[in-house]
């Protein structure tokens, strides 16, 4: 195994949890939109590194496949919604920014914690990295229960989402190749529906708060 | 070949509908396309219960007796609900809540969404049962905000949100359980099929497979509607039109359980059958205490719909937590009585509310004198939810309870029939008030159409005969339940 393998794969995988912590830190909608672009890049890049150390055709396709599902349209979807409330910022989250920060920090503690209980069944090169994705699934869902905007929640969920595809590369080297057809499919069509929804949206629910949202209760 | 025809007939079906402008006769052609589901569903059953599974795609589809009981669950329920369309987008496009165009997304998403239904049910490959059942989310969202209004909007970014999210664990479950499966020498193209994960269940890494069955509860119990993951339920069952809410509370959210089923088998031989257990008990019963809480105080009557959706779900939980072939068996059959039951609910309380103008309860009164037909199958249909003999319910309850005192979880059973018992005074409580209430005016009786009543009727009848004669169905249960439980 060369060193700039390993390298290259610890400087990709860093890029994704890094970017994740980055969209925290960031209030702009639109530099938040160009962290998940450099994030769908990365995770392409992993997908990469390992079809090459792999000589796994199916994980080389995948990767084109990420590096177009969530490199390129997924961030273009956004900008067209970041458009729409260009001068909107993060007003007031539930946890304020550098707080944000140091759990961010303590999740990825625990994110070791957590990864140690499944490396330890296939300790590689790839595998080793496995914390960061989870980390990066974590940091999103922390995202999804703090902010309260409506594009702060979606994301949240790209955020999830590609922390999990980063824990398949690193993990398994993808799940077979129909099944990541399936759920890149999936994931699109779930920010095409939730684009949709924000541009169909009544103008009060579209410019308000997601914690607004009351209309239906008990 | 049989598989792929089943997936066919409503994906054909899609196609028809997207092709022509909304008209009548393409709701009673949806509704034809059900009733053939369901018979290829009987003929799966028939054919998978006496022979062995059969295949088709080179093995990407596969049924065995499960999935086979599972066809005929989505055949009926959808059979149920698209006999309601024509009807419903008809009063939608006179009410000028919807007009001829969205009726037609409508005709097309609805067959979209039970096309993934029956794929999930019928998908080899566990990763693929993944895939469908999250593209079930994306379908219904559009049906969940089909009135456009904003609380129609709201409820339908709350589901798909929340949905999504809760799912995307499942899927991060499968990716483990995938890990833990290749570390054993399976093949990276097999090694999600179920026939091949049963062979090595017994070999899967303990420590990984709890992570893994874990996420998976909480992931596909978003679906289910369990708690702690259940808020979306109330809001899109309460929002979409009566059909829908049909499909979501009778075969949506127990597509998701079958899900659960399929990993509990796997979990079990893995973990053994204490961790699988306790999962399933913390969750059912939370299910069936917070329904229970917030059906006392319901005013809505689709809302009051939706709770017991989730107290039911909570139910199957706990049968899932016994996890013996008696207990799954009685929990198939719950699957398939409170589908109908409820489908029946939903619809006439869609009736309900087109003639009322409401759904608040409070102001829904007399219903058994203004419209007695109407009236009594909502009545006959309540009394079959709260587990009235002769209707299914009773019969998969009971079964139920005796499989869970069997395995020594008398206690969770004590607190499940006080539970059913406080509800049973509630929706009692909330029926008499719509059924025996003084009318607010006094009118002459108005009759029901037969086009309403007719379907309505034989449904109740069916539940009520799958209850008395359980030989049409025993074998099938019997068999079913054996692919998940030992």
């Amino acid at each position: 195994m060369s060193t700039t393998y390993v390298g290259a794969l610890e400087l990709a995988s860093g890029a994704v949890l890094v970017s994740a912590v980055m969209t925290l830190w960031l209030r702009q909608v639109r530099s938040i939109v160009s962290m998940l672009r450099l994030q769908g890049i990365a995770l392409a890049a992993v997908a990469l590194l390992l079809a090459i150390h792999e000589h796994d055709r199916g994980l080389l396709i995948t990767a084109f496949l990420v590096l177009l599902v969530k490199g390129v349209v997924v961030p273009s979807l956004l900008r067209r919604v970041a458009d729409l409330d260009s001068e909107s910022r993060e007003s007031a989250p539930l946890v304020n920014v550098s707080a944000s920060l140091v759990f961010a920090a303590v999740l990825i503690v625990l994110s070791y914690v957590v990864g140690s209980r499944i490396i330890f069944l296939a300790p590689s090169a790839a595998t080793h990295l496995t914390p960061i994705g989870i980390a990066t699934v974590l940091v999103g869902y922390f995202m999804l229960v703090t902010r309260r905007r409506v594009v702060s929640k979606i994301v949240g969920l790209i955020l999830v989402d590609n922390g999990i595809a980063l824990v398949t590369f690193l993990l398994t080297a993808g799940v077979p190749l129909i099944v990541e057809l399936g759920s890149s499919l999936d994931v699109l069509l779930v920010v095409v529906v939730l684009q949709f929804l924000i541009l169909n949206m009544g103008r009060h629910l579209r410019t308000s708060e997601i914690a607004d949202m009351k209309e239906l209760h008990d | 070949m049989l598989c792929f025809y089943v997936l066919l007939v409503p994906a054909v079906m899609a196609i028809i509908a997207a092709s022509f402008s909304w008209r009548a006769w393409i709701g009673w052609t949806s509704a034809g396309s059900s009733a053939l589901i369901l018979g290829l569903g009987l003929t799966l059953s028939v054919r998978t219960t006496l022979d062995a599974p059969v295949m088709a795609l080179h093995g990407t589809l596969r049924a065995d007796p499960l999935s086979a009981f599972m066809v005929l669950v989505i055949g009926t329920i959808s059979l149920l609900a698209t006999l309601f369309t024509p009807r419903t987008m008809r009063q939608e496009i006179e009410a000028g809540v919807t007009d001829v165009g969205r009726a037609r997304h409508y005709a097309v998403l609805m067959q979209v969404f039970i096309t993934c239904m029956l794929l999930a049910v019928l998908a080899a490959n566990l990763g693929i049962m993944w895939v469908s059942i999250e593209a079930t989310t994306i379908a219904t969202t559009f049906l969940v905000g089909h009135r456009r209004t904003d609380e129609a909007f709201e409820a339908s970014w709350k589901y798909i949100v929340l949905c999504s999210i809760g799912i995307a664990l499942a899927f991060l479950g499968t990716v483990l359980v995938y890990y833990a499966d290749l570390h054993v020498g399976a093949h990276h193209s097999t090694s999600l099929d179920w026939t091949s994960l049963m062979i090595v269940a017994h070999h899967l890494n303990p420590d990984v497979m709890r992570l893994a069955f874990a996420l998976l509860v909480l992931g596909y119990g978003t679906k289910v509607g369990l708690v702690p993951m259940h808020s979306w339920l109330p809001d899109a069952h309460s929002q979409t039109p009566a059909p829908i809410s049909a499909l979501m509370s009778g075969v949506l959210l127990t597509v998701a359980f079958y899900a659960l089923l399929r990993f509990r088998a796997i979990a079990e031989m893995a973990l053994g059958a204490e961790f699988p257990r306790t999962l399933f008990l913390v969750v059912g019963l939370a299910s069936l205490l917070l329904a229970t809480a917030l059906l006392i105080a319901q005013r809505d009557l689709k809302r009051m719909l939706a709770y017991s959706s989730i107290e039911h779900m909570g139910l199957l939980a706990l049968g899932a937590a016994a996890g013996t072939p008696l207990a799954i068996g009685a929990v198939l059959l719950h699957i398939l009585g409170h589908g109908i039951t409820k489908s029946v609910l939903f619809l006439s309380s869609g009736e309900i509310a087109h003639n009322e103008g409401t759904t608040e309860i409070a102001k829904i009164t007399g219903l058994l004198t203004r419209r007695p037909v109407l009236g009594g199958i909502f009545g006959f249909g309540l009394l079959a939810l709260v587990g009235f003999p002769p209707f299914s319910i009773f019969v998969s309850e009971l079964s139920m309870a005796r499989a869970e005192v069997d395995v020594g979880l008398w206690w969770a059973v004590a607190i499940s029939l006080v539970c059913l018992g406080v509800i049973f005074g509630a929706i009692g409580m909330h029926a008499r008030q719509m059924l025996l209430g003084e009318p607010l005016v006094a009118t002459a009786p108005v009759s029901t159409a037969r086009s309403v009543a007719i379907p309505l009727v034989g449904a109740l009848v069916t539940c009520a005969l799958i209850g008395v004669l359980a030989w049409p169905l025993q074998s099938l249960l019997h068999s079913a339940a054996h692919v998940v439980a030992r």
